[in-house]
This record gives C-alpha cells, structure tokens and sequence, in this order.
C-alpha cells in the first residue's frame, strides 16, 4: 500500500534531478571525491587485520555444522558493513548537512520537487555510493579467494538491499538530530553494531538474553543475509532477514519524508 | 488571465501554533505589477512570503496564485514562480554554472536548455567569468544575482524577493536594482518584502504596510505618503536636548499638522516648510539647527509602525 501511495506522488524526473545535484557535486571539483573514496578503506582494513591477521591466531571456525576460515566468516560481515557505512554516510553526515546547515533541501522545494522525492532521491544516490563500495569490496573477496564468484554475482543485490535499508533509517535518524552532538551518539550506536551484530563472533555465542536482542538490530539482519549469500547457504531463512530489510527501507523513507514536511514546510 | 489577479488572497491566516504570524489579509496582486511588503521585523512579512510560494500552508483562508488553488497545486504553481529567499541558500558543493543547471533541473528543462539558461543567466547578473569558480568567495551582492539568476531559471511569471537587498553596499543595491528593474520592464510581477524605505519607492507600483500580521495600510508609494504624513517635514534641534525636548515641542504645535518629538530632535509636519520656519521663527524660537525635507515613505512607516524597536 506505501508502495502504490509513494509512487503515485513521485516524479522519476524531478528525483532525477535530486540526483544530479549530487553528481553535479562530483562534477564542481575534487573535495566530494575524497569524501566517497575515503569511506570504501574502513571495512577492507577491519577484513585485513582482524579477519586475516586475528584470523591466523583463531584458526577455523564451526558454525551451524560447516568449518570456514575465520576470514571467510568476516569477509560477508565487512560487506555488509560496507554497504551500510556506504549508505550511512551519505544519509547522515551530507543529508543532515544539506538540511540544516546548506539549506539545500530550502532551496529544492521552491521548485515543483516535493518533500517525498527530495527522500528517494537521496536515497537512490546513498545506494548507488554503497554500491560502489560493495562491487569494489566483492572483486577484493574473490581475488583473495573469500568467496565464489558466481555467489558473489548473487551476494551483490543484496548488498544494494542492505544499503536501502541503512539509507532510509539514516535519513529518518537525520531528521531527528538536533546538532552534531548527536553525531557521536549516532557513531557510537553504529560502532556497537559493527562489534555484535554476528560480525567478528556467531551470535549464538551470547547470552540468550543479548542474542535476542541482536536479532531486534538491522546489522544483524543484514551480515546473514549477506553471508548466507556469499556461502551459497539457500535458506528460507534468507527471505526473512530480507523482508525485515526491506520493510525498513520503506519506514525509514515515509518517516523522513514526513519530517521534511514538518521541518521545511510550516 | 489578463483581469484575474494573479495572487489573490482573502482573510489568508498563519498561526504556529499559539502564536499568530498573518491574522487576516486580503491582497491582489495585478500581472506585471511590482508589490512590496513593508513592516518591521516579526511583521508577518516572510510567512505570508512563503504561503505565496507555496512553501508553507496556510491555516484558515483562500489563497490563489495564478489561477490555481495554493494548497492542491503547489507543484503546478510553484513551477511557475521564482523565489529569492532572505538568506542566500546557494550549494557551496557546486560551481556558480552547476548552482543554475541543477536547478533548472528541478524544473524539468533538459540538460541542455538548463546549460543554455545558465549561461545566458550569468550573461544578465553579470557573473559570467565566475561561471566556473565555486559560490563561497562571492561576495554578499554576487551570491544575491545568482540567487536572482537562479530564481529566473524557469523563466517564471511571479518571483518572490524576501528582503532582497539586505546587507549589501550601495553599488551592489543600486545594480540588482536596475537588474529588477529590467525584469519589471519584461512584465515580470515581481513581489519583495524590504524594510528599505527608498528600495520601496524605487522598485514598487504599490504596497502595503505589515504591522502584527495585519496589513495597515496599502498604496503606491505617493499615495501613502500624501495619506499618512504631509509634503515636507521641518527637523529642528535646539540647544539642551533631550531634557528641553518636550518644551520646544509644546512651543511648536500648531506649526504643522502634527509635532513629532524625539530624543536628538523635534519632526514637524507640514504642507509648506519655508512657511513654517518663518513661523517658528516668529514664535521667537531660535533651533540650533534646521534642516527642511519631502516627507518619505520613513515617515510613513514610522507613523503606521511606531518607533519602538522591535526583534
């Protein structure tokens, strides 16, 4: 129903035109360059040293009955982790930006562009700098031996999943934030998923009481779904982590849009 | 289209919550017409600005731009205006050309009639060889012609100017005055908000006064002055202001039609001012200084709005 009412009210070529801003940034000199290459090196260097290097002191690893190296059980974790940060940064730090301090999104809706499409836009264009990440990410994995090239082929939708539902619960954050203080709430809260979220341990090592609540938290959702993938483990399981995901993607965007609606136009 | 006002507006409200910014205005605004808003600050100025452009909704009221309804056809309406906001909203991420094209964007011009309508843009404010730089080493009256470029680039039937000359040194004001001028001269409508009295009288058929969300009174610039104040304004200082202010004020009524005493100096309102100094004089009152003046739409203002200082 949220799909049929959203695409009712949005304009292919006004949300293009939201993401041409975007690329016209790209085009207007080096300085937003930076800023997209810089966020791909986080997740490769957590696969190097703790998953390569930490990964010679663990030796294998047996989850739910199948032995891996411990390598190729972070591996999936930092893709997923690089599609989230991929979309994360740029529907946090730029999206608030824009909002508050820029005032682009002021100057957009003087034009026909409505709030709704200011959101999917935005969103569109995290995903496609996610994506960047995790197809860069995915050759790395494959050249290092860390996964199949044909189930890395089917890892990468869901990958772009990932990123869409990280981009939409980042607007949604960023139209809540007051100022950059909250950055650090946000960092920290975004750290801890990154440390529990299945990423470095299986989560069935904790406490059932923790374990549960890791399976509440998107991170989770995404780095089995993702490492599901990449192993070429089919489980019915998969489309669950993948409605959940979805289902995000989708709240996160109408709740941001609303809000732009309250900020900017009262 | 021709007799139908293109904004018109009938007992148009906005409250935020308790508070009331617009109670009740009726406007109508003619094709071609140049309309200000003047008012002191926290006048309502701005929010019924962004009713007019279709930002903000308002709370009870009719509002119709160019014929169509404000609150159902925001997109249509706002396609068809150009808005030049208070503060500059430029993209510092962008070049001065890329600012024009991805805004003409929004619009839904093809890439290249955007790139044409940049350039030609940048040809009218005069930006031309700045086209390729980025927007923070502007200066103040650069970055406020590009907002107006901007604010032109769907070649738009209204353009809104929010306080468009605030801040700037006087060669900057006095071109993006001839700018809009030139834009009035194309049967551009133009609709500003200022609290710059002679920016009124340049750029303004008619206006009206905004005090506490209320429209106070409405004219050309002429017709209010000869309504609210008199042809010329006598200012004289006397020795021992303020304390013997009130004095000399008491010794000069009748004068003119109205005494107006202030700290540094007492305005006196009358249709004739050499007449009045003559009578002052005879009155056996000796100013330390006089200096006779045509009465501004300043006077006006100050006599609709009151002097105190409101923030």
């Amino acid at each position: 129903m949220v799909t049929t009412l959203v695409a009712s009210r949005v304009s292919p070529g006004r949300v293009g035109a939201v993401i041409g801003r975007n690329v016209g940034a790209l085009r207007s000199g080096p300085s937003y360059w930076i800023v997209l290459l810089s966020g791909f090196f986080e997740p490769l260097l957590y696969l190097l040293s703790i998953g390569v290097g930490v990964g010679a002191l663990v030796g294998d690893l047996t989850v739910d009955g199948r032995t891996m190296s411990y390598a190729s059980f972070v591996a999936p974790a930092m893709l997923a982790v690089s599609a989230m940060s991929g979309a994360l940064a740029e529907t946090t730090f730029n999206f608030f930006f824009k909002l508050k301090y820029m005032k682009t999104f002021e100057a957009v809706l003087a034009t026909p562009v409505r709030p709704i499409e200011i959101a999917v836009g935005e969103l569109v264009w995290a995903i496609v700098r996610g994506s960047l990440y995790t197809a860069i990410f995915l050759v790395v994995m494959v050249a290092m031996g860390l996964a199949e090239p044909g189930w890395a082929v089917a890892a990468f939708p869901a990958t772009v999943l990932v990123g869409l539902a990280f981009g939409g619960l980042g607007m949604a954050v960023s139209t809540l934030m007051r100022g950059w203080q909250d950055f650090d709430l946000m960092g920290t809260g975004q750290f801890a998923l990154f440390l529990f979220s299945g990423t470095f341990s299986p989560v069935q090592d904790y406490p059932v009481g923790v374990e549960v609540l890791i399976q509440i938290t998107p991170l989770y959702h995404a780095v089995e779904l993702v490492r599901g993938l990449c192993m070429g483990v089919l489980e019915w399981g998969l489309l669950g982590h993948a409605v959940y995901l979805a289902a995000l993607a989708g709240a996160g965007v109408w709740f941001a849009s609303r809000r732009l609606t309250r900020v900017l136009c009262d | 289209m021709a007799d139908q006002p293109l904004i018109y507006a009938r007992g148009l409200v906005k409250r935020f919550g308790e508070f009331t910014a617009v109670d009740g205005i009726d406007l109508d605004v003619a094709p071609g017409e140049a309309f200000g808003f003047l008012g002191p600050n926290g006048a309502g100025k701005s929010s019924t600005m962004r009713m007019i452009g279709c930002v903000s909704t308002p709370t009870t009221g009719e509002l119709r731009i160019l014929g169509m309804d404000a609150v159902h056809d925001g997109p249509r309406i706002r396609a068809r205006l150009g808005v030049c906001p208070q503060l500059d909203n430029l993209d510092p991420d962008l070049t001065v050309r890329e600012n024009l094209v991805t805004y003409a964007r929004y619009f839904g011009l093809s890439r290249a009639e955007s790139r044409r309508r940049a350039d030609e843009l940048l040809e009218f404010v005069q930006l031309g060889d700045r086209a390729g730089g980025k927007v923070e080493p502007l200066s103040g009256g650069m970055k406020r012609r590009l907002t107006i470029a901007r604010a032109m680039v769907n070649d738009p039937d209204l353009v809104l100017l929010d306080e468009p000359t605030t801040g700037l040194d006087p060669q900057a004001r006095h071109l993006l005055w001839e700018r809009l001028f030139r834009l009035k001269q194309r049967g551009t409508t133009l609709v500003l908000t200022t609290h710059y009295m002679d920016e009124a009288e340049q750029l303004c058929d008619r206006l009206v006064v905004m005090d506490g969300g209320r429209i106070v009174a409405e004219g050309s610039p002429r017709s209010l002055i000869e309504t609210y104040s008199t042809a010329e304004v006598v200012e004289v200082r006397f020795p021992g202001m303020p304390e013997a202010g009130p004095r000399f004020a008491a010794a000069l009524e009748g004068v003119g039609k109205r005494v107006d005493p202030l700290p540094d100096r007492v305005l006196v309102y009358v249709d004739d001012g050499d007449a009045a100094l003559a009578e002052i004089h005879r009155r056996g009152l000796e100013p330390s200084s006089v200096l006779v003046r045509r009465s501004t739409l300043e006077d006006v203002f100050l006599h609709l709005t009151g002097r105190t200082l409101v923030d």
